[in-house]
């Protein structure tokens, strides 16, 4: 039991996906304009990962390791869509303004990054904790932004006015309310601002000698995490790679013509183009 | 023809994809580091969309949607471009290997992307046939181009520049990208 309670906290503070791991932030940029829609999504990245580490740990012993990524995203999709479903169902409103932000949830590196680090190598229960623990890890970052950027910019949070907005026809004095922050530039600007705090966070962490664990995503300059999303696990090399081309263009070739040579091999052995990628991860 | 072109601006410009819609983000801070590089990922992608447009919108509109499977889009969606990418990749390895030393090392990285699924999940909500579908996609990957070349162009002055500590990283650049993002909004007018 103690285990799960473990699970849950790492989720929710210890590795947070949001703020301490960075992860998912395409949909944490675009759909926290207001609390409701932040909550709503992360409800629904929680409920979705709950049943993907599920599934994915009653099926561990069942797929074959040289194929798990593919399976894992078809296993993740139908999920999703499930999900998608029961929203427009039952949820009209919030499906209308989620938008696509739903379908994409398969591609949130947080999802697969559970599947693949967790849930193929642990018991049902554990991963059911752990997957309740980031999706509410999370839903607790998404909900924050979005209050941050709804108060900013409306002067509300979840739709109720908490400041007094001004009104100058009335020389009524009050709150002018900020509205790029609702809209996509201000999105940018509230994701620097958190990222500049963590990097502060961190190293205050570190001179403590209790350093936070380290951030995965794009952010942390390393589309590896994500790439994990789309089922080329080789990707991780070539991100590496590009790293290569940016320090010379000497070392650009000499890449190529490694890969060219790796990618012969694997053509030999197997002939499905994913089990390429992931064979070629380990 | 004039609502081809419509389609075509307001994907590469009026909604950015990167700017307004924060899709391929990951590839937008992690390779803007060179306006080479930059250029090279804007290239594959450029290449990837148009093909994975063509291909989903084909799948949809011949197999899933006569066959009353439209719920099965996100699913055959993803597995469709990821085995695309791949394919893509190879083909072009063995028959084209001038286009696969300039795009190569980039490709892989596209999959990812979930620009690629997101645009052809945008083109069956918005309806498109295959043309508009095409167009809507090359629009696409077209403003990605234009905006990670520019993104690129910026950070290699920002190098030099005295970036307060918390800052240095991708603090600056996402404060970059907000920037641009405000001038992109400028164009929401013409259309």
């Amino acid at each position: 039991m103690n285990k799960n309670i473990e699970r849950l906290t790492n989720g929710i503070i210890k590795e947070n996906p949001t703020f301490v791991l960075m992860l998912g932030m395409c949909p944490t940029l675009a759909v926290t304009t207001s609390a409701m829609n932040g909550l709503g999504m992360g409800l629904s990245t929680t409920v979705v990962l709950l049943v993907s580490n599920m599934v994915i740990s009653m099926l561990r012993k069942i797929i074959p390791d040289r194929v798990r990524v593919p399976a894992f995203i078809v296993v993740v999709a139908s999920i999703v869509t499930m999900v998608q479903f029961l929203l427009q169902g039952f949820v009209p409103a919030l499906y209308a303004s989620l938008g696509i932000y739903i379908p994409l949830i398969v591609v949130n590196c947080i999802i697969l990054g559970r599947a693949e680090s967790y849930a193929s190598k642990n018991p049902v229960v554990p991963s059911i904790f752990d997957g309740i623990g980031m999706g509410l890890g999370f839903t607790l970052g998404l909900t924050l932004i979005g209050i941050v950027r709804e108060i900013l910019g409306a002067g509300q949070i979840f739709g109720k006015q908490i400041l007094p907005l001004a009104d100058e026809a009335a020389g009524k004095a009050g709150y002018t309310p900020i509205t790029i922050f609702v809209l996509a530039p201000g999105a940018f600007f509230v994701l620097a601002v958190l990222v500049a705090v963590m990097n502060v966070v961190r190293a205050k962490a570190e001179a403590k000698g209790k350093p936070l664990p380290a951030a995965q995503g794009c952010l942390a300059g390393d589309c590896s995490s994500c790439e994990m999303s789309a089922c080329t696990g080789k990707s991780t090399v070539s991100a590496t790679e590009v790293k290569k081309v940016d320090e010379n263009k000497a070392s650009e070739k000499k890449a190529v013509e490694k890969k060219t040579k790796e990618k012969q091999v694997d053509e030999k052995q197997v002939e499905e183009p994913k089990a390429t990628s992931d064979d070629n991860k380990e | 023809m004039k609502e081809l072109l419509l389609i075509m601006v307001a994907s590469a410009i009026v909604n950015n994809v990167v700017l307004s819609q924060f899709l391929g983000l990951c590839p937008f801070l992690g390779v803007s580091k060179k306006v080479e590089t930059a250029a090279g990922m804007g290239g594959a992608v450029i290449f990837v969309l148009t093909v994975s447009s063509f291909a989903t919108s084909v799948i949809y509109n011949v197999i899933l949607l006569p066959l009353g499977l439209e719920y099965l889009q996100t699913i055959v969606f993803i597995l469709v471009i990821a085995a695309l990418v791949q394919f893509v990749e190879m083909f072009l390895k063995k028959s084209m290997p001038a286009l696969y030393n300039a795009l190569g090392v980039y490709l892989p990285l596209i999959t990812t992307n979930c620009a690629v699924l997101g645009i052809a999940i945008k083109n069956v909500t918005n309806n498109y046939g295959v043309l508009e579908s095409i167009i809507s996609g090359m629009g696409t990957a077209f403003g990605f181009t234009l905006a990670i070349v520019i993104m690129a162009g910026i950070r290699e002055k920002i190098e030099y520049n005295d970036v307060p500590g918390p800052f240095k990283g991708s603090a600056i650049v996402l404060v970059t990208a907000g920037l641009m993002a405000i001038a992109f909004f400028g164009f929401s007018g013409i259309i």
